[in-house]
């Protein structure tokens, strides 16, 4: 056999072998609620599990104008780039879950409950739904320039 | 490529084909000729909606639902969403809930401000209708259940421009989690099937024919 058709080979197993690991990192089997979102811009990197957030649990008690509005999250998982720096300082969930309107930032589990290594995504979606689900990472701008 | 090394992989790939028959049905052992009529097995590839998978079961509880670490404590303190949605009027599709309708009944008070239970939203009942060119109904876009939730801001002028005409919407442009499809298709009514009809709601004049295609008006065969 000569050395580029066993090239080819090669090429084409490791492709296969990374497009079978890309699709493990999506959940495929999860079955968990509309709009759920998991959120894993630094929770990993920092040794925590991703946060979860659950839509339905918030929007028995608040309209969506109060975090999409008010409090500044974009319309997009992930898009506002959440620190724990910027929850303490109030802001974000900090703004409620301060131990005055919902419970304090030490009950830190309750949020980062989230299967470790799964991607930033929104769950149910739609675009989730279609044949070729694309997930885009988080494009990191640097604002401070 | 030369003709050579043709020839070569062309074998390689009948061996590596015959081998795999052999290990997989046995069919050395029979011969060509007195083969019986064998009963292909169905690939997997066509079972029915293969791409279709229907949850088995809905709102699990976070510790079962996939997304949640069941090794996390905290998780099973989680609430159920079940237990959350008892009596309020259920739905076909998303959470199985029909928030708007939750909302309307009086089933569900969620805050308009952060602190103030008592602030109460801006609500504007005012319908727009967009017509549609494909042969579903056109689309009727309330003002009311959407003010409800949202403040002006949200939407306007980023997502729609507040004006008539300067708005192309396309259910591509939805689907892909622009436009409407900003929040139908991720926490509000998702986009499928079942929920067409929810914006899709004003039916066509009575004397509305579809718009007959560009190849069929110059067919030649016609």
């Amino acid at each position: 056999m000569s050395s580029k058709i066993k090239r080819n080979v090669l090429k084409s197993m490791i492709i296969g072998v990374l497009a079978y690991m890309g699709t493990l990192g999506v959940p495929q089997t999860a079955q968990a609620e509309y709009a759920d979102v998991v959120i894993n811009n630094y929770a990993d990197a920092a040794g925590m599990r991703p946060a979860v957030f659950p839509h339905w649990f918030h929007r028995i008690r608040f309209r969506c104008k109060v975090c999409h509005a008010d409090l500044g999250f974009a319309f997009k998982a992930g898009g506002n780039k959440i620190t724990m720096a910027k929850i303490i300082d109030g802001k974000f969930c900090g703004a409620c879950h301060n131990g005055e309107i919902s419970w304090s930032v030490e009950n830190c589990a309750m949020c980062h409950s989230g299967v470790p290594g799964q991607p930033t995504h929104f769950h149910g979606s739609t675009v989730q739904r279609l044949i070729a689900p694309a997930y885009k990472p988080l494009q990191v701008k640097d604002t401070t320039k | 490529m030369n003709q050579k090394t043709k020839a070569i992989s062309l074998t390689c790939a009948v061996m590596m084909a015959a081998f795999m028959w052999n290990t997989q049905s046995h069919a050395a052992e029979v011969g060509e000729k007195e083969m019986p009529l064998m009963l292909a097995e169905v690939s997997s590839v066509n079972t029915f909606n293969v791409n279709l998978k229907k949850p088995k079961s809905r709102n699990l509880p976070p510790a079962e639902d996939g997304i949640h670490d069941p090794e996390n404590e905290a998780t099973h303190s989680l609430q159920h969403p079940l237990d959350a949605y008892k009596g309020l009027p259920p739905s076909d599709f998303g959470n199985y809930v029909d928030w708007v309708k939750a909302i309307d009944e009086g089933k569900i008070r969620p805050r308009w401000d952060r602190a103030d239970p008592n602030s109460e939203p801006f609500v504007m009942d005012l319908d727009i209708v967009r017509p549609v060119k494909a042969s579903v109904p056109d689309v009727v876009f309330p003002h009311r259940q959407h003010t409800e939730w949202l403040l002006c801001s949200n939407c306007h002028p980023a997502v729609f421009v507040p004006q008539r005409l300067a708005n192309q919407i396309s259910m591509s442009a939805i689907l892909l989690g622009q436009k409407c499809g900003l929040c139908h298709g991720k926490v509000s009514f998702p986009v499928e099937t079942k929920t067409c009809r929810k914006c899709h709601s004003k039916p066509k004049p009575a004397d509305w024919e579809p718009p007959l295609s560009e190849a069929t008006l110059k067919n030649p065969w016609k």
